[in-house]
């Protein structure tokens, strides 16, 4: 569980985050969404460590980062697994190496067993059979499995995951949603993905934090998305023609 | 102000580069992959030019050599003190500059517009000591690379001057072998350890702190391999004054 508490960052005196409170549960999938240049990404950023908030609080399983010791960071960062808008592969390594990488940085097993888990792994997001394909060879949602299998191969208690679906055609954008949502459960982690993506709100959206301007405007799920009356709320569901559509064939039907 | 700026990001650089060491088995593999890339990789080019500009150099001092008074073995050692002083060491590091500062540079930029950076440092990993300390520790194995280049350009000038009946083979080896002082190998040597310093750190840096996509990752590579030029020569400058003069 990770919880924020009047989190406020800025930049060069502009505010970027006016006071975020939210808690990010565990084995949920917390989404953070809102459009671009809401904060989503500076949040994330503060929640990884690569941000410093000007105040706030940020706890990690109720301790307060700032109480960390280097070598508790040190820990921290090692149980942290992330998913980057591009998948951020080395592209000099191949899928094996890739995903090889986080156990080869801090684990002390034998090259044997590391590579075990790294089958296992990737089977797990179903590429067995790619280990010696490099980056370049694989299309974008094999770009993402790969980056998910690096992200959960070292047992994360957190994942963090910035828009894990975009750039991909909505029926891999699904899967990519499914799978998160189902190693979410399984590893029993707390996974926070950011998403301006309404089909993943739908799909995967067991906690919603809407963030707008820096600031948190609305909380709650995806079956509560649909029957807030937040104007901001509403404006970004509504924004897409296929949601609004369907609102007005719902109110036609009223 | 900007200059002042970079100048102390660059220095900050080199300090992180020194912290938080990768684990080492990692960093072996890390070094032996620069050795390959930017040593073993850069052997072809350097062997190429150093051995045609020796040639040319021998052949440029004979051709201008019209007085009988001077004599023949100036061809070699004037071959030899211009390969050895400046050739092999300082134009043979802004060519470096080009091809192994660019690579360093770009591999680096693409690594930062592609969140890979991003990525080593959410794992906790001192990105600058994984990206940037084992491409200086390769560095040190620069001097092999500028050894091979004055006994390659040597060479050149040899085969020019006597194969194109310039100079007898004697006469050549005689000149190679007059006043010679040793301390002008050990001035070379101390610059190109120098430059090998600023060969692996300069585009580093250009690399590490750019901001923007792929186009901006060939203007860092170009902007590099200017800056890299000019430190180089004005370290040169500096150390030649200091050293010889």
């Amino acid at each position: 569980m990770i919880e924020v508490e009047n989190l406020h960052k800025a930049f060069d005196g502009e505010e970027v985050l006016k006071g975020i409170d939210f808690t990010f549960e565990k084995s949920k999938t917390n989404l953070i969404i809102g459009q671009s240049g809401s904060g989503k990404s500076v949040l994330l950023k503060c929640l990884l460590g690569l941000f410093t908030p000007e105040k706030g609080v940020i706890k990690y399983d109720g301790k307060p980062y700032t109480e960390f010791t280097e070598d508790e960071k040190k820990d921290l960062s090692k149980q942290i697994g992330m998913v980057f808008q591009g998948g951020a592969l080395f592209d000099s390594m191949t899928v094996e190496e890739n995903v090889l990488f986080p156990l080869r940085m801090f684990t002390k097993k034998k090259k044997k067993e590391n590579l075990e888990r790294v089958k296992e792994v990737l089977k797990r997001v179903n590429l067995d059979g790619s280990e010696k394909k490099m980056p370049s060879e694989i299309s974008g949602g094999m770009q993402k499995r790969v980056s998910i299998a690096r992200a959960i191969v070292n047992r994360p208690k957190y994942l963090f995951c910035d828009e894990p679906n975009s750039g991909l055609d909505p029926k891999t954008a699904t899967v990519i949603d499914n799978l998160i949502q189902e190693i979410t459960h399984e590893y029993d982690i707390t996974t926070i993905i950011i998403t301006h993506d309404m089909n993943s709100v739908l799909e995967i959206g067991e906690k919603i934090a809407f963030l707008k301007d820096g600031v948190l405007v609305w909380k709650g799920d995806k079956s509560q998305i649909f029957q807030t009356d937040d104007e901001a709320v509403t404006d970004f569901v509504y924004s897409s023609n296929l949601f609004q559509k369907v609102r007005e064939a719902q109110q036609k039907e009223l | 102000m900007n200059y002042l700026h970079s100048i102390g990001e660059y220095f900050l650089m080199l300090k992180g580069t020194f912290h938080r060491m990768t684990k080492g088995s990692v960093l072996r593999g890390l070094i032996l992959k620069e050795l390959d890339d930017l040593i073993i990789g850069s052997m072809g080019i350097v062997s190429f030019l150093s051995f045609f500009i020796g040639a040319v150099v021998a052949l440029q001092t004979a051709l201008n050599l019209n007085n009988p008074l001077i004599p023949k073995s100036l061809v070699a050692y004037a071959a030899r003190q211009s390969i050895i002083l400046e050739f092999a060491p300082t134009f043979i590091s802004i060519i470096m500059a080009g091809k192994v500062g660019s690579y360093i540079t770009s591999s680096i930029g693409s690594m930062n517009v592609t969140e890979q950076i991003d990525a080593l440092e959410v794992m906790g990993i001192n990105s600058l000591n994984y990206l940037i300390f084992p491409k200086i520790i390769a560095m040190l194995f620069y001097p092999f690379v500028i050894a091979i280049s004055m006994f390659l350009g040597i060479l050149g000038a040899y085969t020019a001057a006597v194969m194109g009946g310039f100079v007898p083979p004697d006469i050549f080896v005689q000149g190679l072998q007059e006043d010679f002082i040793p301390f002008h190998l050990v001035y070379a040597f101390i610059k190109t350890f120098l430059f090998a310093f600023i060969l692996a750190t300069v585009p580093a840096y250009h690399g590490y702190y750019m901001k923007g996509g792929a186009l901006e990752v060939g203007q860092a590579s170009t902007t590099s391999f200017v800056w890299t030029s000019v430190v180089i020569i004005i370290t040169n400058y500096a150390v030649t004054q200091l050293l010889l003069s």
